[in-house]
């Protein structure tokens, strides 16, 4: 399908959502809560089989942080991307997406590391790179006195 | 072979104790033996964290051969290698790695850093939480080699350097002998 039929697919199927054309992928924001059911679906549609999760991050807004999804469809070969915002900077919680696309596990592990998400039922939800009692460097407020050359 | 007087030195060329006093013909000799022996074969040890490995790899190849001048044995264990290239950026993950190849090597052993980032941290210098900003702070190093990364002839210059720095080393000293200070090259115009 091409951006603009994906566009109003998306919109037919999910009213609560978000859709909008991006500069490059049709980029739709979902709620917190619906996340793993639209994942769900979005995996197991006909029209849009998208079964390969490209890419997993999260963004540091002054508000919340979200978590964008990269998805693409090796059958019809369209890439979409998806975008999630969770409720507070202080304790961010989201559902794993890891039932759908196994490949989340690691990816969410790292933003998890990096950026202080926490996902539930998560099945081994621990740090990747990072020893256990450091701070979330990929935060923009991140501040480390001895490490740091701020500039 | 022989020893090193002024006269065997372009203008251009790097300053170096080019003379000293004391010092019997034989030992001097046999320091020469040593020294060229060492420098013409330094096995470097394949240490490549980052971009810098890619120079690390284009000096073995056959446009820029590294293995006319003696170093294409590179050895993986630390045990059997002279010089260790440090191409790439040290994390403080990776700083005790090195500070442990190091120890392993037996002497005489040789460090050159390749690249800004283990000369000062190079583009990680600031607003960074994991790099270690030079790889003198983790090992002596010998000679810097600056770049980003440098390029393949830099390389191969920064490791004729350290040919020369190894030819003036003095391994057989007597104990009494008086050396001279090194006196800088001056134009002989």
């Amino acid at each position: 399908m091409t951006n603009e039929e994906l566009k109003e697919y998306l919109t037919g199927q999910f009213p609560e959502a978000n859709v909008v054309q991006g500069p490059q992928f049709v980029e739709m924001t979902v709620s917190a809560e619906t996340l793993l059911a639209t994942a769900g679906k979005l995996k197991n549609a006909k029209e849009t089989s998208f079964d390969y999760l490209m890419n997993l991050t999260g963004i540091d807004y002054p508000d919340c942080i979200s978590v964008v999804y990269h998805l693409e469809s090796t059958r019809l070969h369209q890439v979409m991307v998806l975008k999630v915002k969770t409720a507070n900077r202080e304790e961010p919680v989201l559902d794993t997406v890891t039932p759908v696309w196994r490949t989340a596990k690691y990816h969410e592990r790292e933003v998890f590391d990096l950026l202080g998400v926490k996902f539930n039922n998560h099945t081994d939800l621990r740090r990747l790179f990072l020893e256990d009692d450091w701070g979330y460097p990929l935060r923009k407020d991140y501040v480390d006195e001895v490490r740091i050359i701020s500039r | 072979m022989g020893i090193m007087y002024k006269h065997n030195y372009k203008e251009n060329d790097y300053p170096v104790i080019a003379e000293y006093e004391g010092g019997s013909i034989l030992l001097t000799s046999l320091d020469a033996i040593a020294n060229w022996a060492r420098s013409n074969s330094p096995w470097p040890l394949t240490f490549g964290t980052r971009c810098c490995a890619m120079e690390l790899m284009a000096i073995g190849e056959p446009h820029y051969d590294f293995a006319r001048f003696g170093f294409e044995v590179a050895r993986a264990s630390p045990r059997q290698a002279d010089m260790i290239l440090i191409c790439g950026t040290i994390n403080y993950k990776m700083a005790p790695v090195l500070k442990r190849l190091y120890d392993q090597m037996p002497d005489p052993k040789y460090v050159i850093a390749v690249g800004s980032c283990t000369i000062s941290g190079g583009p990680f210098f600031y607003n960074s939480y994991a790099v270690v900003r030079g790889a003198d702070h983790v090992i002596p190093v010998d000679v810097y080699v600056p770049g980003c990364p440098p390029r393949p002839e830099a390389l191969l210059f920064g490791i004729f350097q350290l040919q020369k720095k190894i030819m003036r080393e003095r391994n057989f000293k007597k104990k009494n002998i008086k050396y001279t200070e090194a006196k800088p090259i001056v134009n002989k115009k």
